[in-house]
């Protein structure tokens, strides 16, 4: 579904990323795990097109979509949950979903999809109408997560999904996302929380100083003795 | 468009706009000279303030210097008219194209470099400082020396060449400062509204739903300098003189802000209770300073300030906002529901 290839993004001098390779087959997770700064956010944002890396292809359902405009990759159906929730504070939940659907071809389904969300996050349709800066941490997430979907998207990216969430709403994330996996989205996640993003990832890619150090199936790495003693601190 | 002009306004915020239109299109009846005076700058502050407002208010793009389409408007309109006879309706035309290709570049040159937040309202300050220094060498259009339009008695109000009575630019502006409303208040409610509030709520949410940000704020930036630069036609043909040092001035651009910041930034009525109280009061400290004998240089800006403060931190939001909610007029959030609708 997508195939990135040496790609190398810049920002002024300093380089994030430096021949990164790696693909994502339709229907799977895929983890990407490093340190911080290790060009994982950088990643993230190139492929939505928020950075125009500076060499590389990026394609996507076999087409090239390297320095495309966020608003045209976001058409072809690759949605991203930011890092730090990134909801809009003062706007009600319902404002926010309704945020989600803007794209002309979401548009036209927001209804459908709004009870598709809202189904799957009910505390959601209670606070329809409370501005989203009064929800809790894991309750934005999961507006977050929920407006991103209003947009339809075939491939999401997760940036961070479980930072700053107490430990039993991290579960609750990360349970959202198998779920959400299972009914066919094809994931990317972001995650510094390696044991349990490796543990849902049916592949992963470690990735340190903006290279792919590593790459295998979560449960290889997890048992590699390399990712046990620098991720796992074991 | 009827969607979005007239819907959702309820009963008796017809019956008040009604009622304050009206008494407005009677003043003349009723007031002096004075008051009619004080009333056109109540119209241009409102009117202007608005057009601000869609820039700051809505898309959430701070500019400091809202003078250069002041003064662009008023130049193109005026230079027009006293070089080669062509009357300020089409001026204004001139005025619109000119000023929005000047908001294209600026926008374009922040917007694709990444320039945002404070180095933006930066960038607007230096655009209208350039102005005003540029103007000081066009010959063409009087330099420093200024540029004056003829005047003379009139004994009848010419429409098509705005030479007339300060009754007749009354309506005029009363008209403008109407009209004004209601294009914000089709553009907030509008598919365009709810981008802009999405971008100014957190512009790289907005931007990783698939929301064309740059084209959003180019649409915020070129609207309301087109819209400004109409207030400036209105000003040169006004005061009838024409100083760079006076109209691209950031004292200018200071004015027209003030109205909307002290009025409720991002509201649709603010900015013109905002422009009504602050005119309102500083002619009334004007004739009060002397009525107490302190006409000392100053004095007036002092208490000026100081009052501004006051209201600044008994209502940061604005004054209109907790009006609307005793009112009933506020927009509720929540029941917002973006329309398919295009402005």
């Amino acid at each position: 579904m997508l195939q990135i290839a040496n790609l190398d993004v810049f920002y002024g001098d300093a380089q994030a990323l430096d021949a990164v390779s790696l693909e994502v087959a339709e229907g799977v997770i895929v983890a990407i795990v490093g340190a911080n700064g290790a060009g994982k956010t950088s990643l993230i944002r190139t492929i939505a097109g928020m950075n125009r890396p500076r060499a590389g292809t990026i394609h996507f359902r076999g087409q090239d979509i390297a320095g495309w405009p966020s608003f045209k990759v976001c058409d072809l159906g690759i949605g991203q949950v930011a890092e730090g929730r990134q909801v809009f504070p003062t706007l009600s939940v319902a404002e926010n979903l309704e945020m989600g659907a803007m794209l002309p071809r979401a548009r036209a389904h927001r209804e459908r999809n709004r009870d598709r969300v809202l189904s799957l996050f009910p505390i959601l349709a209670e606070r329809s109408k409370q501005a989203a800066g009064t929800l809790s941490g894991g309750e934005q997430q999961m507006l977050a997560i929920a407006r991103c979907l209003m947009g339809e998207p075939q491939l999401v990216m997760f940036d961070e999904p479980s930072l700053g969430l107490a430990p039993a709403i991290v579960q609750d994330v990360l349970r959202t996302i198998v779920q959400l996996n299972k009914e066919g989205l094809t994931c990317i996640l972001v995650e510094q929380n390696v044991a349990v993003s490796l543990k849902i990832a049916s592949h992963a890619y470690v990735l340190e100083n903006g290279r792919i150090v590593m790459s295998g199936t979560g449960g290889e790495l997890l048992g590699n003795d390399k990712v046990r003693e620098a991720y796992l601190g074991m | 468009m009827k969607k979005l002009l007239i819907d959702g306004v309820p009963g008796h915020g017809w019956l008040m706009l009604a009622v304050t239109t009206a008494l407005l299109l009677a003043a003349p009846l009723f007031v002096n000279d004075y008051l009619i005076t004080v009333l056109i700058l109540i119209f241009y502050f409102a009117y202007a303030g608005q057009a601000w407002n869609i820039m700051m208010g809505f898309a959430g793009q701070l500019s400091l210097g809202h003078a250069l389409y002041v003064g662009l408007g008023a130049y193109a309109a005026a230079g027009l008219y006293v070089h080669f006879g062509v009357g300020p309706w089409i001026g204004m035309g001139a005025a619109i194209i000119i000023s929005g290709v000047v908001a294209v570049i600026l926008g374009y040159l922040a917007f694709r470099f990444g320039v945002g937040g404070v180095y933006f309202a930066i960038l607007t300050i230096a655009f209208a400082e350039f102005a005003r220094i540029g103007f000081d060498h066009i010959k063409f259009l009087g330099a420093s020396s200024g540029l004056f339009l003829p005047v003379k008695q009139y004994v009848s109000n010419d429409l098509w060449s705005l030479r007339g009575k300060p009754v007749m630019f009354y309506y005029l502006m009363l008209v403008l400062m109407l009209v004004a409303l209601g294009i914000c208040r089709m553009l907030l409610r509008s598919r365009l509204g709810y981008y802009w509030r999405a971008i100014r709520e957190d512009e790289q949410a907005a931007q990783s739903l698939g929301i064309d940000v740059f084209r959003c704020k180019m649409y915020a930036v070129v609207i309301s300098a087109a819209m400004t630069s109409v207030a400036g036609v209105f000003f040169a043909f006004y005061y009838n003189n024409l100083f760079p040092e006076q109209v691209f001035h950031i004292s200018r651009s200071i004015e027209i802000i003030l109205g909307p910041i002290i009025g409720g930034i991002g509201t649709l009525v603010g900015p013109i209770v905002g422009a009504f109280v602050l005119t309102i009061f500083s002619e009334g400290m004007t004739e009060l300073l002397e009525v107490f004998k302190l006409t000392s240089p100053g004095a007036k800006q002092v208490f000026y300030g100081i009052a501004l403060l006051v209201v600044i931190l008994l209502m940061p939001h604005g004054i209109w906002p907790p009006i609307a909610r005793a009112l009933g007029l506020a927009e509720k959030s929540g029941e917002g529901k973006p329309t398919d609708e295009k402005p």
